[in-house]
């Protein structure tokens, strides 16, 4: 049963906070063909570590479980060693290695210059909403011809 | 002590609020307990910047992820699909989609017909009356003229086509099947003072504009008017009978987690499949040793889901996305038995448009096709937008080792034993999901949709919670009567989806609320002798 830790823990260490952006970096790299900040951007990076809210423990597991793998502090490692390990880490699967993948991708697909990118507007959908074009109602031309499909019952 | 009242409800839901409404015109003193609170519009996640993020925290479907003061947990470690709810005024209809679909009249007669499971004891032509005053209520935007379904008429025109509409619609003609846009409780117009909608396309975790019929907004302000009582953040533990085996009243937390005794002369219970027979379990005594109205044996048992086979996949154009009502269209060409099949019974298809850029990237990354490094961005830009998609709904038939009954040891916020569900799909259920799924694949494929995912079952779609305190006639093997009755406490009703005798093949919402007004106007026609 997944369940929602309600004690307070303290925050992420100097070495988990250099690791987690180690592993943003990694995750969402930054793009100049996109014209896209990576992951471990500064205004990214602060939004994540404000955001990790009920995530805390499972993010806080997952990167002591990357440092296991590491044997020491992930960001230490060289390139190649880190990739290795990630994949690794990665096909352990799990509650603790999706929330850490999540807590980075919900803050890093709400950033202005990201959302831009991908030709949205940022902003929350209230109030303005969208618009929707309502379509070619004769398409149902055929189905409204059809016979009766349902049963009566006795 | 608390005053006296005629009649109290436990939960301001789907039921607990239309039955409310229903009785406020006998002029008798109606009071109504919630758990949770009253919600503000402004509140809601559409509203703010990580409105997709507050899926996976304080907006959540799962109580015991969203964990809120006013949730309770339940322990469903034994079932592969997981519980979801919400706790506040207006149930979970504050965090329901609105599609809104009625039962079928065979739904009524599945052993008569199909040779499975139990007929209710009432029909879809008793029925039909609280059907079509409950869309008045509640404010259903829909078309006329299904050859699927029996003759209705929305008050309020459908939603749009749209792109992804449009692009399934032409799917299915080609392939010969039936679609028709969907009754949906979203308003497409002006509504009895609520706002039409503005495709925030968030609609599940409440809706910030307000189109959406949550109980709170349609139902609840016309029962206050006429005079009932809303009571909030009072949670129930017990009903608790008399001498001569009548509910007297009911023990409940209040605000201030004081306990209270609250006495009432009819009881009625809307808390849905989980929480009424948690609640009639945890209420027993020396006339009720194995708990209240539970002589059949039957409280908790024959729970019903609806498993979701979820089927999606990606189109070369960006199609509506998160920018429109995830409702669309559904398809009854499944619905009705078709023994050639492998299964009786059926399913209807729900169409559903595309999520946001988080929910896409989450959703992705979890099923491995969003690569991490240098690869992310082209990936994401293939996948962002272009999600296509569609569920079946499958009918999920009565057994009873699929059940409620209490945690020995998780307990809510209050020290009341959680309720535990034990709970496997059923071998025609999966054929069905089987059968669905294929089928969905064809539809994706004619629709020009590649990279197919299949999502069966949904984890976290347990949110039709059916028939665990089935209506019948015979008080050997049903807990209440074919008019809400408790068979063994004659003024104890249950007015929620605990009553359902068959699940059917679509979400349930229309047909709980239409049996809470049908069981209301029960109640009112025989007040001279409702406890003979």
């Amino acid at each position: 049963m997944q369940r929602n830790p309600t004690t307070t823990m303290p925050g992420l260490s100097p070495i988990e906070i250099r690791d987690l952006r180690c592993v943003a970096a990694m995750m969402i790299p930054a793009s100049v063909e996109y014209r896209v900040p990576g992951a471990d951007d500064d205004v990214i990076f602060a939004d994540i570590l404000a955001s990790l809210g009920r995530d805390l423990g499972n993010v806080r597991h997952a990167l002591t479980a990357l440092r296991q793998l590491a044997g020491g502090a992930l960001a230490d490692l060289d390139a190649a060693r880190r990739e290795a390990v990630a994949d690794e880490f990665r096909g352990t699967g799990g509650a603790s290695s999706a929330a850490l993948s999540r807590v980075i991708l919900q803050c890093y697909y709400r950033d202005d210059r990201v959302v831009r990118s991908l030709g949205l507007e940022p902003r929350p959908p209230f109030p303005k909403g969208h618009t929707l074009e309502q379509g070619d109602w004769s398409l149902l031309d055929p189905v409204r011809a059809r016979p009766k499909m349902w049963r009566d019952a006795p | 002590m608390n005053e006296m009242v005629d009649v109290l409800i436990i939960g301001s839901g789907a039921s607990g609020a239309a039955v409310a409404w229903s009785l406020a015109d006998t002029r008798m003193k109606i009071l109504c307990l919630e758990q949770g609170d009253w919600m503000k519009q402004l509140d809601y996640p559409s509203n703010r910047r990580d409105w997709e993020a507050r899926v996976f925290g304080d907006f959540a479907t799962s109580p015991n992820i969203r964990a809120r003061p006013t949730d309770y947990p339940i322990n469903d470690d034994n079932s592969p699909i997981k519980v979801v709810n919400f706790n506040g005024v207006g149930g979970s209809t504050i965090m329901y989609t609105g599609h809104y679909p009625r039962l079928h009249p065979s739904d009524f007669r599945v052993r008569s017909l199909d040779g499975v499971a139990d007929d209710w004891p009432i029909d879809y032509p008793t029925l039909e009356p609280y059907f079509a005053e409950n869309d008045r209520m509640t404010g259903v935007s829909g078309l006329a003229g299904d050859p699927a379904g029996p003759p209705r008429q929305p008050p309020m025109p459908p939603l749009p086509l749209g792109k992804s509409g449009a692009r399934f619609a032409q799917a299915m003609n080609k392939l010969g099947w039936h679609w028709w846009p969907s009754d949906t409780a979203l308003a497409t117009t002006e509504y009895e003072g609520r706002a039409p909608c503005i495709n925030l396309g968030h609609c599940t975790p409440a809706c910030t504009q307000g189109a959406k019929a949550s109980t709170d907004i349609t139902y609840w302000p016309a029962a206050i008017r006429a005079g009932v009582e809303l009571r909030t953040r009072c949670r129930v533990r017990e009903i608790v009978t008399n001498e001569r085996g009548m509910a007297s009243g009911v023990i409940y937390y209040g605000t201030e987690g004081i306990e209270q005794f609250q006495p009432a002369e009819i009881v009625i219970l809307a808390c849905n499949g989980v929480g009424t027979p948690r609640l009639l379990l945890n209420s027993k005594s020396t006339h009720f040793p194995d708990g209240l109205a539970n002589s059949s044996g039957l409280v908790g048992k024959n729970l019903m889901f609806h498993p979701y086979a979820q089927v999606y996949g990606y189109v070369e154009e960006p199609l509506d996305s998160n920018r429109a009502p995830p409702l669309c269209l559904w398809s009854k060409e499944f619905y009705e038995t078709d023994s050639a099949r492998g299964f009786v019974r059926g399913y209807t298809f729900q169409f559903g448009r595309g999520v946001g850029p988080v929910t896409e990237a989450i959703t992705s990354a979890d099923s491995g096709r969003l690569p991490w490094g240098s690869g992310h961005h082209r990936a994401f830009r293939r996948l962002v937008g272009r999600r296509i998609g569609l569920s079946a709904i499958c009918e999920d038939l009565p057994e009873a080792h699929n059940r409620v009954t209490l945690d020995p040891v998780l307990k809510d916020g209050h020290g009341i034993p959680a309720p535990k569900v034990d709970y496997t799909v059923g071998e025609n259920t999966q054929r069905m999901m089987d059968h669905g799924i294929a089928r969905a694949k064809e539809i994706l494929t004619k629709a020009g949709a590649t990279d197919i995912c299949v999502n069966s079952p949904i984890l976290y779609g347990g949110w039709h919670l059916l028939g665990t305190a089935r209506m019948g006639t015979d008080p050997e093997r049903s807990v209440v009567n074919e008019w809400g009755r408790c068979h063994d406490v004659k003024n104890l009703f249950i007015v929620d989806g605990s009553v359902f005798v068959t699940s059917g093949g679509v979400n349930p919402t229309s047909t709980i609320q239409a049996l809470a007004l049908y069981i209301a106007n029960s109640i009112k026609q025989r007040l001279a002798t409702l406890f003979d």
